[in-house]
């Protein structure tokens, strides 16, 4: 994988990861030209497409948008997994995370997704093994790490709130560990 | 960090950009205060402004502070700060070398730390940034980490990701040597997670060395086999929606692609095994509804479907696939109909599955018609270019034609070059290629390249028995009351040349032709308007009755004065010439056209370049088939087979398309028509040489055969094979091939296989070092009469190459001692491809040698040793390369133990570059 970017609907950018060197310019010429491209795509639509001489993966949750570029030769469909387990990784983490969770733990999401994806390649597809590094580390915290919830300055429902997931099985409620 | 949260909120709640910009500004003197301030911070604090900081960077300002108090963090042995630290040097880390210098020690620090957290930290951040100052100072350190026996499982799969990282930004600091066994057997590591991570190393190891990592084949289909053949639970957390490790089997069959089909029987067969149970295992009732479920499952066929396309060995198995394709063509899931058609296309170039692949021709032309989505209608057209032959191009090219009304404007050109090569590959009659040209231009003549254009004119003028139609069509298409420039030009080139042949019919008489181009004239550009000019001038050598409209035409101020210098001039001496030249002189001067030499197809050149180097893919010999296929040229139908023996090489070609000059530079500006339009710059049509540096490919093809070579060499032996394929669809009776070699130097055994004709093995044994190549000549009865045809084969001396890694010291000692004047070879020639560092290299690796870094103080060049291993003794070279790029000349310097050796080299390898 060369990079993976998380942007919402509006085309804010809300997470860049990137494996290969490129120039901060390059970077935003990128981005710009991508969530453009991804934007203006029916909701129907296939979720991969070529771009320059990569393939683009991309599958909207909720608000958000998860889009990697992947070489020629990789693979679309397990690539379209890793955003998913990406996703059920946040969720298991935030409980129910939605695209404010990101916004306000983005050094969170990083660091969940160094755990799973390294060097633009799976590290650990075990859900439980990359929720344990991630808990372990919190633990070793002096004080617990608080996870900033819905402040109160945005309170107003919207697509921000609402859960990226709606696969999730009714029966299993996840509980906010907070 | 309440104060991260309520900054965030603060940006949140901004009105405006601008009030964005000044909270942002607030905060940024605000921390600049606080960082600059006397009173020391606690870790807390630099940690939440730190942090800050990164939050305004991914905003997307610019940050150009706070990268000491990040690397202070580094030190810290709070787990948060330090990950803190780590992020924003992983986001924001410039090559300052003081900062780097400082952040390599706070690196060096964690991984000998025995802290499997702060390892992984340390770990993360190296394959996070990769640079090659990191790789400098961790790549000799990693290796050890990875394989050492206490090392933790989370530590472990953070280093081979790391190390995977390194390997791509600096190959030649990253060394496994020693390590390599161990590193293969990873693969048999307990822990799942281990393997997946390791699994990505080795396969981007093996890519670059496939014989060190060899015995990475037989691990992995044994762990496959394992994981095909379990039970949806028994892999617990690594069974994702009742796929078990989806991600680990996609990566398993990902690495057996870098390897041809396994030698050993046992192995293979499980291997077939697991590929047919994966492909089974599409036809059982989904275990699960959920997308997740069957998402996993069909990564894993596909990449089971690509490896199978890979081997192109297996007819049952290619055959089975093209039927699972076949079925998901049709499936609700638009993304599998995509990646149905995308992998069909490679399964078309099969030979096993071609046919089958036809079968779905329907589908695929529904699919070009109704998918709403642009990116599956253009996966749906490139299938239809992939499937097409002789027997359905007809159909093929008339649904492109009528999709390139309604297509996307994105892939309007491609289309049309397209439909163009499609036209010109499979015309059986003329007539009909013209006709489909013609409509091009009508349809989306914008979209119409020079090349397509030129090409029409030069087919044309290579047939004469079309000639006569292209004339009558295209002055009929020139009735209509606008038409496209192109089409202006096609008339008056073809008019002006074989206008004669239609005035015989009064409704196309000389002076109906000449006021019908003149009518399109004045809407025309200026190298159109040039065009005309020459046309009017022909006509006037044609039609002796049409000279005075002509002269009028020509001598008007609007000609002979325009101020345009191009036109004026040729108004002018179009003139001159009509007035003063008999017709004897005129006749001479305007004669029509000679043929055109038969070069490879501008247009197809053009699609290859469109695609860029990156087409030059992992298996040469399928591309080559490919391309190949596409080569042979209409034009040439009329040859004999050895005037075709040199149709351009189909691969070496395609690495040739960055470095050649574009295609259009050579051919002049449409108002010099009147030379050879079609003139490129040198192919090199020397079959045997393009095997200098590489060992699979085309050898030859014409419109009967086409030999393929993939070839493999260990020490002095060399193992070749010959895929002989028959193009038409007779038979060849009484096929042989007889192999020989000049002087006592090479063994060579030809084993035929029994019955089939397809493919034929070469054993060979390098003797002494040679000169001379050893010949293959085939003969072949084609309805009636016999073929006969002898080639050379692509075995060099170089082939026999072992590779030589030595340090810059040894190097030039080396060179000293090869100081004997006969045992130099040098020569000073001229760039034949454009001089791109990477393809250097690849040639360069490709011959054989070993490629060392860093030896020559001169960066610009290229330094390889290698040892040539004979039965009768070993040669030991050396090779620089000197690339002037200003001159566009090389200097190639050969020096070897033997004196024949480096001339030899010397000569093979001045035809390369």
């Amino acid at each position: 994988m060369q990079f993976m970017l998380l942007f919402s609907r509006q085309g804010k950018l809300r997470l860049q990861k990137w494996y290969v060197p490129l120039s901060d310019k390059e970077k935003k010429k990128i981005t710009r030209e991508l969530v453009q491209t991804v934007l203006a795509r029916k909701p129907k639509m296939c979720s991969f497409l070529e771009w320059r001489d990569l393939k683009i993966v991309y599958k909207r949750y909720a608000s958000l948008y998860f889009c990697c570029a992947i070489e020629d030769q990789d693979n679309e469909l397990i690539t379209l997994e890793i955003i998913h387990r990406y996703v059920e990784l946040l969720d298991k983490y935030f409980g129910s995370v939605c695209e404010l969770d990101i916004i306000f733990n983005f050094e969170k999401a990083y660091f969940i997704l160094d755990e799973f994806l390294l060097g633009g390649e799976a590290q650990e597809t075990s859900k439980k093994n990359v929720l344990k590094a991630i808990e372990q580390a919190d633990l070793l915290q002096e004080v617990r790490h608080m996870k900033q919830r819905l402040p109160a300055a945005s309170s107003r429902r919207s697509d921000l709130h609402k859960p990226l997931r709606d696969d999730r099985p009714k029966h299993t409620h996840t509980q906010p560990d907070h | 960090m309440r104060g991260l949260a309520v900054f965030i909120s603060d940006i949140r709640n901004c009105k405006s950009k601008e009030a964005e910009i000044k909270r942002i500004n607030k905060e940024l003197a605000n921390i600049r205060s606080k960082f600059k301030g006397d009173k020391a911070l606690d870790g807390y604090s630099k940690k939440k402004y730190v942090c800050k900081l990164l939050f305004i960077f991914l905003l997307g300002h610019d940050i150009d502070f706070g990268h000491m108090e990040a690397v202070n963090l580094l030190s810290s042995n709070k787990y948060t700060e330090k990950q803190i630290g780590y992020l924003f040097i992983s986001v924001l880390v410039n090559s300052n070398s003081e900062l780097i210098r400082l952040i390599n020690n706070a690196i060096k620090n964690d991984l000998s730390s025995r802290n499997p957290t702060f390892m992984c930290l340390a770990l993360h951040c190296i394959a996070n940034v990769g640079s090659r100052e990191m790789a400098e100072a961790f790549a000799g350190e990693i290796p050890r980490i990875l394989v050492a026996g206490d090392t933790m499982d989370s530590v472990k799969q953070s280093a081979a990701l790391c190390l995977l990282r390194l390997y791509k930004t600096s190959p030649d600091l990253v060394l496994m040597g020693e390590w390599t066994s161990r590193v293969v057997h990873l693969l048999n590591d307990q822990h799942m997670g281990v393997v997946t991570a390791a699994i990505s190393l080795i396969t981007c190891l093996s890519q670059k060395n496939p014989d060190e990592f060899k015995t990475c084949v037989s691990l992995a289909v044994s762990r496959l086999s394992r994981i095909v053949s379990s039970a949806s639970t028994d892999l617990q957390d690594y069974t994702y929606y009742f796929v078990p490790a989806p991600w680990l089997s996609c990566k398993l069959l990902r690495l057996l692609q870098c390897y041809p089909p396994p030698e050993d029987g046992a192995v293979k067969g499980r291997l077939v095994e697991c590929l047919e149970t994966i492909l089974n295992k599409a036809q059982e009732p989904p275990k699960s509804k959920k997308v997740q479920h069957s998402n996993a499952k069909n990564a894993i066929l596909f990449e089971a479907i690509s490896l199978i396309i890979h081997y192109d060995s297996e007819p049952n198995l290619l055959v089975r696939a093209c039927n699972q394709l076949g079925q998901f063509l049709q499936h609700r899931e638009t993304n599998l109909r995509y990646l149905a058609l995308e992998s069909m296309c490679t399964l078309a170039s099969s030979e096993f599955s071609h046919e089958a692949v036809k079968t779905h021709i329907e589908t695929v032309i529904n699919a070009l018609k109704t998918e709403r989505d642009v990116s599956v209608r253009q996966r749906a057209a490139d299938l239809l270019y992939a499937m097409c032959d002789r027997s359905n191009a007809k159909q093929i090219v008339a649904e492109m034609l009528s999709y390139l009304e309604t297509a996307d404007y994105s892939i309007r050109e491609e289309m049309v070059l397209k439909v163009a090569i499609l036209a010109e590959k499979y015309a059986v009659d003329y007539s009909w290629y013209v006709d489909t040209i013609l409509n091009l231009i009508r349809i989306a003549g914008d979209y119409v390249s020079e090349e397509v254009w030129y090409r029409v004119i030069q087919i044309v003028i290579n047939r004469d028995d079309v000639q006569g139609y292209a004339a009558k069509t295209v002055f009929e298409a020139l009735q209509a009351p606008a038409c496209h420039e192109n089409m202006v030009k096609v008339g008056g080139y073809i008019l002006g040349e074989f206008g004669n042949l239609i005035a015989g019919d009064p409704r196309s008489s000389p002076l109906v032709q000449f006021n019908l181009l003149h009518s399109k004239f004045h809407l025309c550009s200026v190298p159109t308007r040039a065009l005309l000019l020459s046309a009017y001038i022909k006509f006037i050598n044609l039609f002796p009755e049409t000279k005075s409209t002509i002269q009028e035409v020509l001598r008007s101020d609007s000609q002979i004065r325009n101020s345009d210098v191009e036109l004026q001039q040729r108004a002018v001496e179009y003139l001159k010439l009509s007035s003063i030249a008999s017709t004897d002189v005129l006749a001479t001067v305007l004669e029509e056209m000679p043929p055109f030499p038969e070069r490879e197809s501008s247009i197809l050149a053009k699609l290859k370049k469109k695609k860029g180097p990156g087409a030059v893919s992992v298996n040469e010999l399928e591309e080559g088939k490919r391309e190949g296929g596409e080569l042979n040229g209409g034009g040439e139908r009329g040859g004999d087979s050895s005037a075709i023996a040199s149709t351009p090489s189909p691969s070496a070609d395609l690495l040739g398309l960055r470095a050649g000059p574009p295609v259009t530079a050579a051919a002049p500006s449409a108002g010099s028509l009147l030379v050879d339009v079609f003139s490129e710059a040198g192919v090199n049509d020397d079959g045997f040489l393009r095997f200098v540096c590489k060992n699979n490919g085309v050898l030859f093809e014409n419109q009967l055969l086409q030999i393929g070579i993939k070839s493999e060499y260990r020490q002095n032996l060399g193992r070749m094979y010959l895929f002989y394929g028959n193009k038409t669809s007779v038979q060849f009776v009484t096929f042989t091939t007889t192999v020989t070699c000049p002087g006592d130097t090479l063994v060579l055994e030809p084993l035929i296989e029994g019955g089939a004709q397809v493919q034929q093995v070469i054993n060979i044994e390098c003797l002494t070092d040679f000169s001379d190549a050893p010949l293959l000549n085939i003969k072949f009865r084609y309805g009636g009469a016999l073929q006969n045809l002898t080639l050379k084969l692509p075995v060099t001396i170089n082939k026999f190459f072992q590779p030589t890694e030595m340090a810059s010291h040894d190097f030039f000692q080396r060179w000293k001692q090869l100081s004997l004047p006969q045992q130099e070879a040098q020569k000073i020639f001229k760039a034949n491809h454009a001089m791109d560092t990477e393809v250097l290299k690849a040639k360069l690796l490709g011959l054989g040698m070993a490629l060392l870094e860093n030896v020559d103080p001169n960066p610009e060049n290229f330094v390889c040793a290698g040892v040539i291993q004979t039965k009768a003794q070993q040669v030991g070279s050396l090779l620089r390369l000197e690339p002037n790029a200003q001159a566009q000349m090389y200097r190639l310097t050969v020096r070897s133990s033997k004196d024949t050796v480096s001339k030899r080299l010397c000569e093979l390898l001045a035809e390369q570059f």
